[in-house]
């Protein structure tokens, strides 16, 4: 898989905050039952972690899983690892009714670094990101502007964003436009 | 004549002189002025022309409500018409000129309507160009586009940037008088998270320059330990030159931050547009002066009181060297008394009010100010400035006592609160007698997602008029909001102010009262949209009774000052004309934004790169560099054709369509839409989504299917292939990925939720690139890997594998009649698998091909496309389909529907083949004319041309349609109307054009 | 603009991440239906004056469809719930019918 590209090569901008796009990152969207012995054994096998509680991720060594929804969770595992941890997801789960499908091909991840990090974002996502209401361990499913996105804060000033493929210029275009030197808010 | 004074001018740095012109004239300033305290200050009384009688137009006010004082502001790409010189910070090489006049400000052509004025009353547009209809167009219509009108319109893209940003508060607060500080204070004082805004870049409102004391020290002082003891506070934020623009449902607030505008190409943001979600809002807005109505109140000179005084204390700009105060109220003495005070004359207050005692008044006498009771203003002369008054008796007909000189005049009315941000949520209004002003009804406030009031309100915004009243209910807002936003109200108290005894004042609303129709046709109530007293009379006996009818038919409070000045003082004169009392009238409705916003700050960072989502496949850079044409495709881009040196489209259309039928064409079909259904129940649940039966598709199979919706309409098709035994895949339209994939979620979790069926988008997961022509093989063969040939790989089927060493999924479909790989790569191997193919194909003659090509090759094998030969009214079996609908299943979506009569009428149009008789290209969508006319006179049709080309394979036009009872009428010939009105005959054939046994695809 | 808090993920979600869905609790009739019952339940929609049952979807968000109890009149919210209940829970309408007296109640107009 050497002939690999992510949407976007590590392109970066750094504005008043640094934004740019992590390459490729393994993602498999899994669908189940979280009650489930099965699906929770399954879960910490493939990435070492325990199933999240709503909105919550947890990510350590490039594994980690997010919480998307009661039914879905994104599991994060190297990029080169992705296919086969898709298909040793499936095995583990034959016999309950679970979905274990490979999307890491059909996303961006951008990052966003900087002591303003959260006005960034706040420009275009209608999600209340002061210290008290966001932190590292949360996932926000949301729009950005006007495309669906979810975002995590990897660290203290650093937000790691999760968007379509197909839009990832506009995603990066928006997160650059929204970090240009001069257009701090300092309300955040 | 107005000019810079010395001795006064709290808000103005007199060491940063500012330059600046108007109409080309050079012009200085300070630091701190407002464009139209500047213009004053250099004597530029005359800023522009009315709308409708284009009379010469001064500065009335100092702030937001200005009606007259708007300018063409900047040059080239940030030139902007319709700025208020009242609200725009004066900054150093700041132009601007004046607006709606020609050929000049001084001398302007328009002023003809001023003369004919009596002819052109209210309604006079909508009585005079009624007729002849046809005039309107050649005649009526330029003139009044040439007339109407107010700044130019810019001729260069804007080059500022613009954003949004959503901010979350427990408590906002709109306005940073004192009131608003008060507010602001107390509820941080209770531990809420607090926002405070003011549009202005001064905190404090009115209250310096009224001479408040608050708390024993001059308003100044107490302000700026107010504002210092917010700033110190963690959970407040202040922003100025922020005016709150609208209050919508929920608590949901705008502020609109005019960040550089006084720095324009500073690098910041022009505007920033604040979406915020507030627990509970404070209104802190203060209130508007009203004019008074007498004639010749819109001559350059006459200001409101406030305004004048206004511009002397903070600007240190006088209006005029003699300025006769006219006023209802005690208020209007404190512009007299500071004016004699900074050393200029007043000649005389004349008061409408018969008896004048009290505090202020008789200030004003001990300083030698002469003082008028029961007197008006009868006329006032002049023409581009005040030169001065006739006096007359307030209850008489306007018969002149005396004319006194002057060169300024300033009018009180009273104060009507700004009640905008209460009521554009549905906030309700109390009419106050003693102040004859509507307030907001605090027991009818706007009511968010609990249920419960989510708007407060304070100060003068509230109707409390007295400094004391107004802190005191500052205080008492911000506590009630923060215990509202679920914290404990802080124990405090509030401050306090000397108290200043005023009079009550007196309702006028014309002057004299009983001034006859000469005299009331010259009181102007909306100086912008020239609306006169006699207007709103003439309204009102034409049996404009509604306060909302009478706005329209006058166009009083319609201009870009939306009447901040005039409604009140107009649905005065309404109610008198009515004989009712101005509650019963009622007001017009307030809507937001507050005053005029950017459209720009309401686009927000949606413009030029990022104005929408462009979705690019993975081939995307490479289609781009290679010549393509692009069509959208929803928010995708594909190329329409790919375009070789010199050709023109229709030219690379018809070699891409003759080169993948003779030799190798690649299709990027990576925007195909691909679901994963699995699970126990999916067999079942494919069965009801599609009107095929789905779930006896054999694994490693592939099946072409058709989805309805429940009305029974085709919504989309695709091929749909068995993964293993409980998993699909289905691929949707281009367009229909997100929808598709929603309209299975919506089933599963509303209606089937006890099914055991999970789905999945993947469509971005996979690059996927058709394979198409009689050399596809040749080529996947030459890239080596897995076996393809007929044998391992027969037509309609799927398998996975190595391809060139690429992991691939490859199926043999195909929509072109050509023998045809479909094959999935991982996304981000896309590009590589595309160069790989590109490569190894060139010896087959590979070339890529767009939609366009696509389009004409399944037209000539007369397969159906979503959107052209459907349209949201066309089932299954109007195309001929029925062979794809199942009739051993009891149940799919879309079956009880197609049931109905009229979708089992035989009389539906049904889909043919069309061949026009000279071989020409029918138009897209042309109607088949058939003999007679309908009950409505219009000539009878039976089908209409759904897709229609040239094709290059057989050389002549194709089409396909649908026609009444066609399949039975094969062989007949019928007519098209074309767009030039002429005829085309066309045959009525078998869709298939091409291959009619689908040989060439199954080898 | 409105705020719905989705059931499923605790989000309050203000509307521009979310899709309307039109009216709740409707009964799919298929084939073998009467031709009332199917022009009702394809075309026949509520439209009342005061409390409404509705349907939504966290589209820009975690996906779900939910259920939400609303005054169209005043755009209070009364409540969210799932969308997997053929009606809405005893303990909101009880809530809605001490908020609002004059309330027929659920289902009171079929």
């Amino acid at each position: 898989m050497s002939n690999a590209v992510s949407a976007l090569n590590h392109a970066s901008y750094q504005g008043f905050a640094l934004v740019e796009e992590m390459g490729l990152q393994g993602m498999i969207t899994l669908r189940g039952d979280f009650a489930d012995a099965t699906f929770q054994k399954a879960v910490k096998d493939v990435c070492g972690q325990d199933i999240p509680g709503q909105r919550e991720v947890t990510v350590a060594d490039g594994k980690g899983v997010a919480w998307m929804s009661p039914d879905e969770l994104l599991v994060l595992v190297p990029y080169s690892d992705s296919a086969s941890a898709a298909m040793d997801l499936a095995e583990a789960l034959k016999g309950t009714h679970a979905l274990a499908a490979n999307v890491s091909d059909a996303r961006v991840v951008i990052r966003v670094k900087g002591e303003n990090a959260r006005e960034v974002i706040a420009k275009i996502a209608p999600v209340d990101l002061s210290v008290a209401s966001f932190q590292p361990g949360q996932i926000r499913r949301t729009r950005l502007a006007q495309v669906a996105a979810a975002f995590w804060m990897s660290g203290e000033d650093e937000f790691t964003i999760v968007a379509f493929r197909s839009v990832a210029d506009y995603v990066f275009n928006l997160l650059k436009t929204s970090a240009i030197k001069g257009s701090e808010v300092g309300y955040l | 004549m107005s000019t810079r004074l010395s001795n006064t001018g709290r808000l103005v740095n007199r060491s940063a002189v500012k330059n600046f012109t108007f109409n080309g004239k050079k012009m200085q300033g300070y630091e701190g002025d407002t464009l139209a305290s500047a213009l004053l200050a250099n004597d530029q009384m005359l800023v522009g022309r009315s709308f409708k009688y284009h009379r010469p137009r001064g500065i009335v006010a100092s702030g937001g409500e200005e009606p007259n004082a708007l300018v063409n502001m900047g040059e080239g790409a940030r030139f902007e018409p319709n700025q208020r010189t009242t609200t725009t910070e004066l900054f150093d090489g700041l132009t601007c000129t004046s607006q709606n006049h020609w050929p000049s400000l001084e001398f302007d052509v328009g002023v003809a309507n001023n003369y004919v004025a009596r002819f052109l009353p209210a309604g006079f547009y909508y009585k005079t160009f009624m007729a002849p209809r046809a005039a309107w167009k050649h005649v009526f219509e330029p003139i009044i586009r040439q007339s109407a009108g107010l700044g130019k319109a810019p001729k260069e893209m804007d080059v500022d940037r613009y954003e949004h940003f959503y901010a979350f508060e427990d408590v906002v607060v709109v306005g940073g008088g004192i009131a608003g500080l008060q507010a602001a204070k107390a509820a941080a004082d209770s531990g809420a998270q607090v926002m405070l805004m003011e549009q202005t870049t001064d905190w404090g409102g009115r209250a310096p320059v009224d001479g408040a004391v608050i708390d024993g020290k001059p308003a100044d002082q107490w302000i700026d330990e107010t504002v210092a003891a917010l700033e110190a506070m963690e959970n407040v934020t202040l922003r100025t030159r922020m005016m709150g623009a609208g209050v919508y449902d929920h608590g949901y607030i705008t502020g609109y931050e005019r960040v550089a505008d006084h720095t324009p190409g500073d690098g910041r943001p022009r505007h920033r547009l604040w979406r915020i979600r507030a627990k509970q809002i404070v209104t802190a807005t203060g209130a508007i002066e009203r004019p008074l109505s007498f004639a010749g109140n819109d001559i350059p000179g006459v200001m409101l009181a406030s305004a004048v005084r206004d511009y002397v204390v903070n600007y240190g700009v006088s209006i005029g060297e003699k300025t006769v105060v006219v006023t209802n109220n005690d208020d209007g003495y404190r512009t007299a008394i500071a004016l004699v005070e900074a050393g200029l004359q007043v000649p005389m207050v004349v008061d409408a009010r018969s008896e004048v005692e009290g505090e202020l008044p008789n200030k004003a006498r001990d300083l030698g100010i002469r003082v008028e009771a029961g007197k008006a203003i009868g006329k006032v002369k002049g023409g581009k400035r005040v030169t001065g008054v006739g006096i007359c008796l307030q209850n008489g007909e306007g018969g002149a006592l005396e004319e006194v000189k002057c060169d300024a005049v300033a009018m009180a009315g009273g104060w009507s609160p700004v009640v905008h941000l209460w009521s554009h949520c549905g906030g309700k209004l109390i009419w106050d007698e003693t102040q004859a002003h509507f307030r907001p009804d605090a027991n009818r406030a706007p009511t968010g997602a609990n249920g419960e009031a989510f708007v407060l309100t304070a100060g003068i915004a509230n109707g409390d008029m007295g400094t004391t009243e107004a802190l005191a209910s500052g205080d008492a807002a911000g506590k009630a909001a923060a215990k509202a936003a679920g914290h404990k109200a802080s124990r405090k108290a509030a401050p306090k102010a000397d108290v200043v005894a005023e009079n009550a004042m007196a309702p006028v609303w014309i002057m004299p009262q009983n001034a006859g129709p000469d005299l009331r046709m010259k009181m102007w109530l909306d100086y912008q949209n020239d609306v006169k007293v006699s207007d709103v009379q003439l309204a009102a006996r034409e049996g404009y009774e509604s306060v909302e009818h009478t706005k329209r038919y006058t166009t009083l409070g319609m201009a870009t000052d939306q009447g901040k000045l005039s409604n009140i003082n107009g649905l005065a004169i309404l109610a008198d004309s009515l004989n009712a009392e101005i509650p019963q009238v009622g007001t017009t409705t307030f809507r937001p934004p507050y005053t005029p916003i950017s459209m720009a700050s309401i686009a927000g960072e949606a413009r030029g790169e990022i104005f929408q989502p462009l979705r690019k496949t993975p081939m995307h850079d490479w289609i781009e560099n290679n010549g393509a044409h692009f069509e959208p495709v929803g928010h995708w881009r594909r190329p329409y054709a790919y375009l070789q040196d010199g050709e023109t489209v229709e030219e690379a259309v018809k070699r891409e369509v003759k080169n993948t039928r003779r030799k190798l064409g690649l299709l990027d079909a990576s925007t195909l839409g691909k679901i994963i259904v699995k699970g126990p129940d999916a067999g079942k649940f494919m069965d009801m989504m599609y009107t095929n039966m789905m779930s006896t598709l054999k694994v490693g199979k592939c099946r072409y299917g058709l989805m309805c919706n429940e009305n029974g309409f085709l919504s989309d098709d695709g091929v749909v292939a068995r993964m293993d035994e409980d998993t699909w895949l289905c691929h949707t339209t281009s367009g229909g990925a997100d929808r598709i994939h929603g309209w299975m979620e919506e089933w599963l979790q509303t209606e089937w939720w006890d099914w055991d069926v999970y789905v999945a988008n993947v469509t971005e997961q996979y690059a996927q690139v058709a394979v198409v022509g009689p050399n596809a093989r040749k080529v996947l063969e030459k890239l080596g890997g897995m076996d393809v040939t007929k044998g391992s790989l027969p037509f309609m089927e799927w398998a996975e594998g190595q391809i060139g060493g690429f992991d691939t999924r490859v199926f043999r479909i195909s929509f072109s009649g050509e023998l045809s790989y479909e094959i999935a790569v991982p996304a981000s191997q896309g590009r590589a698998f595309w160069d790989a193919l590109m490569e190894a194909g060139e010896e087959f003659g590979v070339q890529p091909y767009g939609t366009e090509c696509l389009h004409i090759m399944r037209a000539e094998k007369g397969f159906i496309m979503i959107g052209d030969e459907t349209d949201g009214t066309i089932i299954p079996q109007d195309l001929g389909l029925n062979w794809a609908i199942s009739k051993k299943k009891e149940d799919f979506l879309g079956k009880r529907a197609q049931e109905r009569t009229f979708m089992t009428n035989p009389d539906r149009w049904k889909l043919v083949g069309l061949e026009t008789l000279d071989g020409s290209v029918l138009p897209d969508g042309a109607y088949a004319i058939k003999e007679g006319d309908n009950d409505n006179g219009q000539r009878n049709m039976e089908g209409r041309v759904t897709s229609t080309y040239h094709s290059p394979t057989l050389g002549r036009g194709i089409a396909m349609g649908i026609i009444h009872n066609g399949p039975d009428r094969m062989g007949e010939v019928i007519e098209f109307g074309k767009v030039d009105g002429t005829m085309v005959k066309a045959k009525i054939v078998d869709q298939v054009f091409f291959d009619k046994n689908g040989e060439k695809q199954d080898v | 603009m409105l705020i719905l808090e989705c059931p499923y993920c605790g989000v309050a979600a203000e509307e521009t991440e979310l899709a309307a869905g039109g009216e709740a609790h409707l009964t799919r009739f298929g084939p073998g239906s009467s031709d009332d019952d199917f022009e009702t339940y394809m075309f026949m929609r509520e439209n009342p004056k005061g409390v409404n049952f509705e349907r939504w979807r966290h589209a820009n968000g975690c996906g779900k469809w939910f259920h939400a109890a609303r005054c169209t009149m005043t755009l209070e919210v009364f409540g969210t719930y799932s969308a997997q209940t053929y009606e809405p829970p005893a303990d909101l309408i009880k809530a809605i019918k001490k908020k609002r007296p004059d309330w027929p109640g659920y289902g009171a107009h079929k």
